[in-house]
């Protein structure tokens, strides 16, 4: 049976993996080739690189960087961070990365996502939605969270998965960088509704987060980052106790 | 050695590449038939379309070639679809190493089932009734990562199957051809296992 997945999320800037509490105040947290070997090593199912580099020279050092990650790492890992165009991810592609993702770009011009689909296969085109819930309605977010969107969620998450998406990875604003849990219910309407994997993200910091997102929820796969990189907890740990609560996962 | 990685048009060779040179070995990425035929391997990944992998291989001629190689081979994922005998994809005729049918996962079955199970398989899974040369030291507890919307249907060749819906074949073998429809390049210790396996054959 297909196990549910861990997925540690690197934020990289020039190299160095970031991560910010609610997307502001940046702390660096190490080399990210390292640290993904590390997670790789004890058990992750895939990892998430995510470039929040910001200047023009971000294309080339960005498809250098793919190139590293896959000499180095034997899993499956997914790439993205200001993703414009299918020639943005042929690059990435070609460099060794198995998916990619795009976000703020997807919301802008829904047509790249069925001209990725179509041109690279849905299985390696994942779109990032942050969403924020204000007065009971879920807000789609761009711009790294700083731009708010009039789009709702779900009808966003649809969209995507018609237009081929082949996975997408739900970021719940309210609940990153809280370490109070993942939000379950927006995350269970999102598995109920669609057909493709759902990764949830944001809020993670205790191990039984990751149950209830898997069991309550219903979710493909589980993202963090923090937790896993100031060592708070550790994946193989993580795997430990999910499987004495009988969560089906690998390792 | 000298192990060749067949290049065409359904991409993803740089992975297997890097899986290769971690081993030790630095393959020679090719679509020359002669190079092919010399190789003491032969690698055949893919990720992609099966009716354009078909086209392609047509066009070189590599279609005549393929079946006809005696070194140890091993398809990978799309690779071993197109060693079958038809793909629904595309409404493809394959190579025809394996006189096994390629389907498509079965969507409306796939939502029946009490844990709502999604199409394409994508992740990580077991191997179970393991039987072929290239799994030595592989076990039903290893787990092994999957990217794929249709699957080799279970037959007399079969090595290796999973659970997705329905039991399908993971792995099949018969005399030197080899093939695996999960990625062994992205699979971790187990994966490499898998292609250490095979360079040692």
């Amino acid at each position: 049976m297909i196990t549910k997945r861990i997925i540690p999320c690197l934020d990289v800037k020039d190299g160095l993996t970031v991560k910010g509490v609610q997307f502001e105040n940046l702390v660096v947290a190490g080399d990210a080739i390292e640290l993904g070997r590390r997670y790789a090593e004890e058990g992750a199912d895939e990892l998430c690189f995510l470039d929040i580099t910001a200047t023009n020279e971000k294309r080339k050092t960005l498809a250098a960087l793919v190139k590293r990650i896959a000499a180095n790492i034997n899993i499956p890992f997914t790439v993205g961070g200001g993703i414009k165009s299918v020639d943005d991810i042929s690059v990435l592609l070609d460099s060794g990365a198995d998916k990619i993702t795009i976000n703020s770009a997807a919301v802008r011009n829904p047509e790249l996502v069925t001209q990725a689909s179509q041109e690279f296969g849905e299985q390696c085109i994942v779109i990032a939605i942050d969403a924020r819930e204000v007065a009971g309605e879920w807000y789609v977010h761009t711009h790294g969270g700083k731009q708010k969107t009039d789009i709702k969620l779900f009808e966003w998450a649809k969209e995507a998965q018609e237009r081929g998406a082949g996975e997408i990875l739900f970021t719940s604003m309210n609940n990153d960088g809280t370490k109070n849990g993942f939000t379950l219910e927006a995350t269970r309407q999102l598995t109920d509704a669609l057909m493709i994997p759902i990764i949830a993200s944001g809020g993670a910091g205790a191990k039984s987060h990751f149950k209830e997102v898997f069991e309550q929820a219903n979710a493909d796969a589980g993202l963090a980052a923090s937790i896993f990189h100031f060592n708070e907890i550790g994946i193989k740990e993580l795997k430990d106790y999910l499987k004495a609560e009988n969560i089906h996962v690998r390792g | 050695m000298k192990v060749a990685i067949l290049r065409y048009n359904a991409g993803n060779t740089q992975s297997v590449q890097y899986a290769l040179e971690r081993l030790g070995v630095t393959p020679l990425v090719t679509d020359d038939p002669a190079l092919l035929t010399s190789a003491d391997k032969v690698i055949f990944p893919g990720v992609g379309h099966a009716h354009s992998a078909m086209n392609y291989l047509k066009s070189k001629q590599l279609d005549q070639l393929i079946p006809q190689l005696k070194q140890p081979f091993l398809g990978i994922c799309l690779g071993m679809q197109l060693l079958c005998e038809h793909s629904e994809e595309g409404d493809t005729a394959c190579l025809r190493v394996f006189p096994i049918k390629v389907v498509k996962f079965d969507e409306r079955l796939a939502q029946q089932q009490s844990a709502k199970l999604k199409v394409p398989h994508m992740g990580w899974n077991n191997l179970q009734k393991l039987n072929g040369k290239i799994t030595k030291g592989l076990t039903t507890n290893d787990y092994v990562y999957f990217v794929h919307s249709y699957y080799v249907e279970l037959a007399d060749y079969t090595t290796a199957q999973t659970d997705h819906i329905v039991p399908f074949s993971a792995m099949l073998e018969k005399g030197n051809f080899h093939a695996a429809q999960f990625h062994p390049e992205k699979s971790s210790q187990q994966g490499s296992q898998i292609i250490q396996n095979f360079l040692e054959l």
